[in-house]
């Protein structure tokens, strides 16, 4: 066990447990869009950051990729965490204003202006379902490509990826609500369009579905039917 | 476009020689880059294939480093500084007119594949802003104006060597396949014509090596001696990327040195010191 401080109370948590980890446990709420469990850390939403060691050396790292250290003192809502965590929503919220889960997030955590040019990408680079197709469903099918304001998440050349299973797990994980999987032209997309109709789910006989997350499903409601 | 197409036993071979050490993926993507002049889709496959690395990953990588192409470049690379300090003298003004006078946006090529635009962020001439750079060539304090000029001047060629052709034996003008830079040295001349200069490297010695442009005359004059069968490494005194392709000597097996001739084709010689073998390709005729 390690004894760690969290925001003045002391604490033991589990050896090899990250910062997030322990104070979600302990139950001291850290937002966070990027980290999901059974992904591994990535720390690129920047959501959850908190504030270790004792001023003024202090420093703000990100708790999902900060592993617990013995004495460490964490501070998860000090002044200087609320103020770099609502600036990180913020800018969150202007590249992608639509989506549901951020505009939780900024009403939740009191952001009530909107000073950046709002750029209504669907994505905020996140990652989690480049993770999702990598690390749960091993696929492989989309990563990130291009580099710096050009980067995009999506499938080789863009086209269909021969890996890609359509099992819906890049959506289902997204926190912007946008498509990742299949096609990078919106009507060619797998949401709504109902492609799921096409194979792989009709012509298998028995389609496992514990490897989709297409749900509700077009084709398993007929099939049920 | 004949010699585009690499058989999948050159990619294999390619890919072999990263296969021992692991990693390696820039360095394959530089040899597939320098044997093509872009990174084509099949080939890609092909390296996901032979090094067991995912398709996203090498993908990711391809389009992540400026250095790799997915599209096949122009003849002539033409390079605008948006660098700060060309940015503020007005480089955005001169890229835009190169865009409207090639009819192409930045990282385009023209549809005859003369002129590949590319924007960059700095040269490193920041006292010549604004800075064009085309095909090796520094062209300081630009203009709007002088857009125009810069492009025909490329199109004509820009290291125009002028050169007899009225002999039996034909003089060749090369250029570096990767930076498009004339390789011809008028202030040495062998045999009578402008050499063609280029960098050298064996065991520990590095040094400059000029060559005979009379296609059939092997005379060479080099800094160091090369002893006779040494395979030597050759590099582009401009870019100083190495000159290498994925051709094999077919007298001696030694890796062959491809340069681009101008007015179309490729020659390749051979790297290994004494060795006959060369190969000269003016667009689908090959002569031995």
């Amino acid at each position: 066990m390690i004894n760690l401080n969290i925001n003045g109370v002391d604490v033991q948590v589990e050896k090899g447990s990250t910062l997030l980890e322990a104070a979600q446990f302990l139950g001291f709420p850290i937002p966070t869009l990027c980290h999901m469990e059974g992904l591994s850390p990535y720390g690129a939403c920047r959501l959850c950051v908190v504030e270790i060691g004792e001023e003024p050396n202090s420093r703000l790292v990100t708790s999902c990729t900060y592993p617990a250290q013995e004495g460490l003192k964490i501070r998860t809502a000090s002044e200087r965490v609320m103020r770099a965590r609502k600036m990180i929503i913020e800018l969150h919220l202007a590249s992608c204003p639509q989506s549901k889960v951020i505009q939780d997030l900024a009403s939740k955590w009191g952001v009530r202006q909107q000073r950046f040019k709002q750029e209504h990408e669907d994505c905020i680079m996140c990652g989690r379902c480049v993770r999702m197709c990598e690390e749960q469903m091993m696929a492989k099918a989309i990563g990130f490509r291009g580099r710096g304001e050009n980067r995009t998440i999506g499938t080789p050349f863009d086209i269909k990826s021969e890996e890609c299973r359509l099992c819906g797990g890049c959506m289902y994980v997204c926190p912007a609500c946008q498509l990742r999987c299949t096609y990078n032209e919106p009507d060619k997309a797998i949401c709504n369009g109902c492609i799921n109709l096409a194979p792989p789910c009709v012509e298998k006989d028995n389609f496992h579905d514990m490897m989709c997350y297409m749900d509700p499903c077009v084709a398993c409601e007929i099939k049920k039917s | 476009m004949e010699g585009q197409i690499m058989d999948h036993a050159e990619v294999s071979n390619l890919t072999g020689k990263s296969n021992d050490q692991h990693g390696g993926l820039i360095s394959l993507l530089e040899d597939i880059q320098a044997k093509y002049g872009y990174l084509p889709e099949e080939q890609l496959r092909e390296v996901a294939t032979d090094t067991g690395r995912s398709l996203v990953d090498i993908y990711g990588v391809a389009t992540f480093y400026r250095a790799f192409s997915l599209t096949p470049r122009g003849r002539h690379l033409i390079s605008a500084c948006l660098g700060t300090a060309c940015h503020v003298r007005g480089g955005p003004a001169i890229a835009h007119e190169i865009e409207k006078q090639l009819g192409v946006k930045a990282g385009q090529t023209t549809k005859d594949k003369e002129f590949t635009f590319e924007t960059v962020n700095c040269l490193g001439a920041c006292a010549l802003g604004p800075v064009v750079v085309v095909d090796g060539h520094y062209f300081p304090k630009v203009s709007p104006s002088m857009v125009k000029d810069i492009i025909d001047k490329a199109s004509t060629g820009l290291d125009t060597v002028e050169i007899d052709t009225d002999q039996r034996i034909f003089p060749v003008e090369v250029s570096c396949a990767r930076c498009n830079h004339s390789l011809m040295d008028p202030s040495h001349m062998i045999d009578g014509h402008p050499s063609i200069r280029v960098t050298v490297s064996f065991g520990s010695k590095h040094g400059w090596m000029t060559l005979s442009s009379l296609y059939g005359s092997y005379s060479v004059s080099t800094e160091y001696e090369i002893p006779a069968d040494m395979i030597v490494n050759m590099f582009c005194p401009h870019c100083h990327a190495e000159l290498i392709g994925g051709a094999k000597c077919g007298d001696c097996e030694a890796p062959m040195v491809p340069m681009i001739v101008r007015g179309g084709g490729v020659v390749q010689i051979c790297t290994r010191r004494g060795c006959k073998g060369h190969l000269l390709d003016l667009g689908g005729a090959t002569i031995d």
